[in-house]
């Protein structure tokens, strides 16, 4: 998958076909997916909205190499992400996917600057972590622990940390879910730029249908499945969104 | 109805039931320590105290060289004695087919009718001397085990130089033999050391003392002084030969006796505790850890209206369940191991009945200290609970603030990856927790090195002892001192290579209050075959001019070299004599103190005598050179050295020796219980950040790595401080269990540190693989969703 970096700006990042996925067994089975077919061109900003419980972070999980599937296949450009074990999964975490979640999962020991540097430190060809920072707009808070930072901060460090290996694809659960309209807007900016500058692949799963503007693709979810697929002919910038 | 409380109690016990068994675990340890080392103080206590009460032992004994009987009517007229019995004993060699040497034996006499007034014995088997039969004897009962003896058996032994033949009535044991050794040895062999019980008149013929006694048993009337008694004994059989009489608490037997219930005491007091102390400590960051995860819980129950109190005793049970579980546990395995050493002790300590008997109120005792010591740990926890108010419990914790340890890593931080700082970090975060768990795994490895260090310097001793210091094969005793021609005849035997004799008196060393009952041996200097070596290993050399002491008699005696010690002989003309101290050596056995022989002789004015002989002996003609030995009269015994040492190390190994797997496993224990829960909590904490590690790409190994770094930083740090720990405890169990009897070395050796390190390394191993399990389990998804 080395070296394949400029052929993933283009093409399909994903191809997912009759993806299923069941937790649990008999009466109590629980079908979060239930066959789900969908193709996300590289390069693309997708907004994936639904209720909760419609299955939009099971699929990002599962794409995000989190979860495996219980049926069906999804693929990774040419990587058949529901045949890979573990530790491919490891490595298709670690060179292709960054994650920013509601939560941030900052490590609290680390600063800032080492959040980013955790993950610099294993990617191959990662963007220095002043850059990453600045990128966010946090370069004047990288010797800042997590306790040190306001939530908005501590999210656009996370999505530094997520984008500093210049990930293929960045996966955000709800990524403004614990933020106020301000810094929310900021959090977003940041994603749409990553998307723009730097040609990455960017899945948002949220539950605020407004966002949706600002994506090329917008996927809606309910019990499982696809529901529809729009695509925006004309997209809003961050700020421009009604929260 | 089970409230939901009291369900959720239960789920909480059920999940953490690996964690929640390892403190139990703890707890039992120091429980049954607790039981069974009080069970046995008390049983050994109070089956003595029953021994010695039903079989009137004497509280006083008064050796003397002939007495005449009427005599016993002045003794008993001294105020403060209730009776008075006088006996004759004397040596004795038992001739035992399958054995090289004759066996070494006590002759002692009973009355030809009725009880004896004092010390009488206890009958196991077979019936009483019969009067009208003057070969008959009552036989050590552990003797005749040991080579398979009856009653209606006989054997043969020499008294005084001639042999008679015994027919065995009956089989015996007394409280003055509880503990019998053969002369000169610490541990007890039963096949080579005999009590003849046997009539007094005719005892007395054998030695030569009809219508005489040459011991004098007294004892006290309630209340009455045992000094003032013996000093009054003393003055009337001085002009007899008497060698000084002493009391039951320097009787030899009931020594060692009391020596190993006062260390079982001092056990039971000391090591307990510090099993308690390491349960309450775990207790304490389990509890804290689950309620700092369950604040939102807790804020939930405070908001539906449940006090703190109901909270507070919710987490308060779960702390009484586990101690009070672990006590119960512990004093179900204290009983039986109480009852499985009291197997062990009835070998060493010849007692017709040994029942292992737990005081009542220790259980309570037991049971109430783990729980007051497990809430304790709880207590401090607790106080959180009341501090937290409903609103705060809701919302989800600021992350730790880390921003003090900032600086501390500043220095490193070129050298360290993110993973290592963020190892560095935690520990720096939370210091104290960090040194508790250091020095929790410290202390339960310092127990470990110290009882391997004190059995370790054991065998060294014994090694030292044997092959150093006692360069011999066998030690010759003479009935009575001989002059020096005996010597030449020993020395004339085939086989003899080399001949050293020595001399040795009873006396009493005094230096003020000080006093110590013992010997002191003539030695000749510069000694070939049993030196004195000194604690560096350098030979210590007996001199003309003064003394040297073992040191546990300098000891005793609060003495140095250059002081002056008053030797008070009890034997011939009674010298007074005042010493100068010029050395001092070293003892594993006994306390003694050399003289040059024949200054010694000099000052008794016995110019040339011996009291006996270390030999160097040709293994080809052995045989022949023992038999020899064995039909010279005045020969009171012969002591092979392979003999004694064979008894002591298999002490060493089937009784006390037992102790080092004991404590190998109870130091494990410890340490299991600390390292695993601390590795337990620390992935309580962190499996949210090493979920987080693992989908940012981090493979299994490097996120376990993050979690038991921390764990291998706290083990590694606690092995230097364990150490330590080791030396010093050994260094205390020397020091407060030696006593002039036997002397307790510390050595602790790079073995005993590396092996108590090497337990400490698998225990944290094993508790490392254990939740290394779970980091490779860690639901990536679920971690992520919830908040912690």
């Amino acid at each position: 998958m080395k070296g394949s970096r400029e052929a993933e700006r283009t093409g399909t990042a994903f191809r997912v076909q009759q993806l299923t996925r069941v937790y649990g067994e008999g009466p109590a089975a629980v079908h979060a997916l239930r066959g789900v077919d969908l193709k996300v061109p590289a390069g693309d900003l997708v907004v994936l909205l639904g209720a909760s419980g419609s299955g939009k972070s099971t699929l990002l999980n599962i794409l995000g190499g989190l979860d495996r599937a219980t049926a069906g296949t999804a693929h990774f450009f040419d990587q058949e992400l529901t045949a890979m074990a573990d530790v491919a999964l490891t490595r298709y975490r670690r060179h292709h996917v960054g994650f920013v979640f509601q939560f941030y999962n900052l490590m609290p020991s680390l600063t800032a600057r080492e959040n980013v540097d955790l993950v610099t430190e294993i990617a191959d060809d990662p963007l220095p972590a002043d850059e990453a920072l600045s990128l966010v707009g946090l370069d004047h808070r990288q010797d800042h622990f997590p306790s040190e930072l306001s939530g908005g901060e501590q999210q656009r460090v996370a999505i530094a940390r997520a984008v500093a290996k210049r990930p293929t694809v960045l996966f955000c659960d709800e990524p403004t879910g614990a933020l106020d309209s301000t810094t929310g807007r900021q959090v977003l900016r940041v994603l749409q730029d990553v998307n723009a500058n730097l040609g990455t692949t960017v899945m948002i799963v949220t539950h605020a249908a407004a966002t949706a503007a600002m994506a090329h693709r917008v996927i809606e979810m309910a019990d499982g499945a696809v529901r529809n697929v729009t695509v925006n002919e004309t997209r809003l910038s961050a700020e421009e969104i009604e929260w | 109805m089970v409230s939901p409380l009291d369900r959720k109690l239960l789920r909480d016990l059920w999940r953490m039931k690996l964690q929640t068994s390892a403190i139990g675990l703890v707890i039992a340890v120091g429980v049954l320590l607790l039981v069974m080392m009080g069970g046995l103080v008390n049983s050994l206590e109070q089956t003595r105290q029953a021994y010695y009460d039903r079989y009137r032992l004497a509280d006083v004994f008064a050796p003397v060289k002939r007495a005449p009987d009427h005599l016993l009517t002045r003794l008993s007229e001294i105020p403060g004695v209730a009776a008075v019995e006088g006996r004759v004993v004397g040596g004795a060699l038992v001739d035992i087919e399958d054995q090289t040497v004759p066996v070494r034996a006590q002759a002692v006499s009973l009355p030809a009718f009725g009880e004896p007034r004092l010390n009488a014995v206890y009958l196991a088997e077979g019936r009483r001397l019969d009067p009208r039969h003057m070969d008959e004897i009552l036989l050590l009962q552990g003797f005749a085990d040991a080579h398979d003896l009856e009653p209606g058996d006989s054997i043969s032994a020499t008294i005084h130089g001639a042999r008679h033949t015994f027919r065995i009535a009956g089989l015996a044991q007394a409280p003055e033999f509880l503990y019998s050794t053969a002369p000169g040895e610490l541990a007890p062999d039963d096949a080579r050391f005999a009590v003849i019980w046997m009539n007094e008149e005719a005892l007395a013929a054998a030695l030569d003392l009809d219508g005489a006694f040459n011991e004098a048993l007294i004892s006290l009337e309630r209340g009455a002084q045992a000094p003032a008694i013996i000093d009054a004994a003393d003055r009337i059989l001085m002009r007899y030969g008497g060698t000084g009489a002493y009391g039951l608490v320097d009787q030899i037997s009931n020594r060692f006796i009391t020596e190993e219930i006062s260390g079982l005491r001092v056990s039971s007091r000391s090591v307990p505790p510090v099993f308690m102390g390491v349960a309450a400590f775990l207790l304490y960051i389990v509890i804290s850890r689950m309620i700092e995860a369950e604040r939102t819980q807790i804020g939930l129950l405070k908001a539906f209206g449940y006090t703190s109190t109901e909270i507070g005793w919710h987490y308060l049970k779960f702390i009484l369940l586990v101690s009070i579980t672990g006590a119960l546990l512990g004093c179900a395995l204290g009983v039986l191991s109480g009852q499985a050493l009291s197997g062990v002790y009835r070998q060493y300590y010849k007692f017709p009945f040994l029942l292992f008997r737990v005081d009542p109120g220790s259980f309570m005792t037991a049971i109430l200290v783990s729980v007051a010591s497990a809430s304790a740990g709880g207590f401090l926890v607790l106080r959180k609970i009341f501090a937290l108010a409903p609103a705060v419990a809701m919302r989800p914790p600021a992350p730790a603030d880390y921003s003090g340890s900032a600086r501390l890593v500043a220095a490193l931080k070129r050298y360290l990856d993110q993973p290592t700082r963020m190892i560095v970090r935690r520990v720096a975060r939370q210091p104290m927790r960090a040194f508790a768990s250091t020095i929790g795994i410290a202390v339960g490895m310092g127990l470990a090195v110290a009882m391997l260090g004190v059995l370790g310097g054991f065998d060294k001793a014994v090694s030292l002892g044997f092959n150093v210091i006692d360069r011999s094969d066998a030690t010759v005793t003479f009935v009575e001192p001989l002059g020096e021609k005996t010597l030449f005849e020993l020395k004339r035997l085939d086989g003899v290579i080399e001949v050293e004799p020595f001399r040795s008196v009873s006396v009493v060393f005094r230096n003020g209050v000080k006093t110590h009952r013992g010997a002191l041996s003539g030695s000749v200097s510069p000694a070939e075959l049993n030196r004195a070596m000194s604690e560096d290993v350098e030979q210590v050399y007996a001199r003309k001019d003064g003394v040297i002491l073992s040191d546990p008699l300098a000891r005793k005696l609060a003495i140095q070299p250059g002081d002056e010690v008053t030797v008070e002989v009890r034997e011939g003309r009674r010298p007074v004599l005042s010493l100068p101290v010029t050395g001092t050596f070293r003892s594993l056995l006994g306390a003694p103190a050399y003289y040059e022989i024949g200054a010694l002789n000099d000052a008794l004015n016995e110019p040339q005598r011996v009291s006996g002989a270390y030999l160097r002996i040709d293994a080809a003609n052995e045989t022949e050179v023992y038999e020899a030995i064995k039909n010279m009269p005045a020969v009171a015994g012969i002591t092979l050295k392979a003999d004694a040492r064979q008894s002591l190390e298999r002490m060493m190994n089937e009784g006390a020796g037992a102790t080092r797997y004991y404590m190998a496993i109870i130091a494990a224990i410890i340490t299991f219980g600390i390292v695993y829960n601390s590795a337990r909590i620390a992935y309580a904490e962190r499996a949210h950040d090493l979920a987080s590690l693992r989908v940012l790409g981090f493979t299994k190994g490097e996120a376990a790595y993050v979690l038991l770094g921390e764990l291998g930083l706290i083990t590694l740090a606690a092995l230097p401080i364990g150490a330590l720990i080791g030396i010093g405890l050994a260094g205390a169990i020397a020091a407060g269990f030696s006593t002039d009897l036997y002397t307790i070395p510390a050595d602790v050796g790079p073995d005993s540190i590396g092996n108590g390190a090497m337990a400490v390394i698998i225990a944290a191993i094993i508790a490392g693989w254990l939740v290394k399990r779970d980091v490779d389990r860690l639901e990536l998804v679920s971690a992520l969703k919830s908040r912690e």
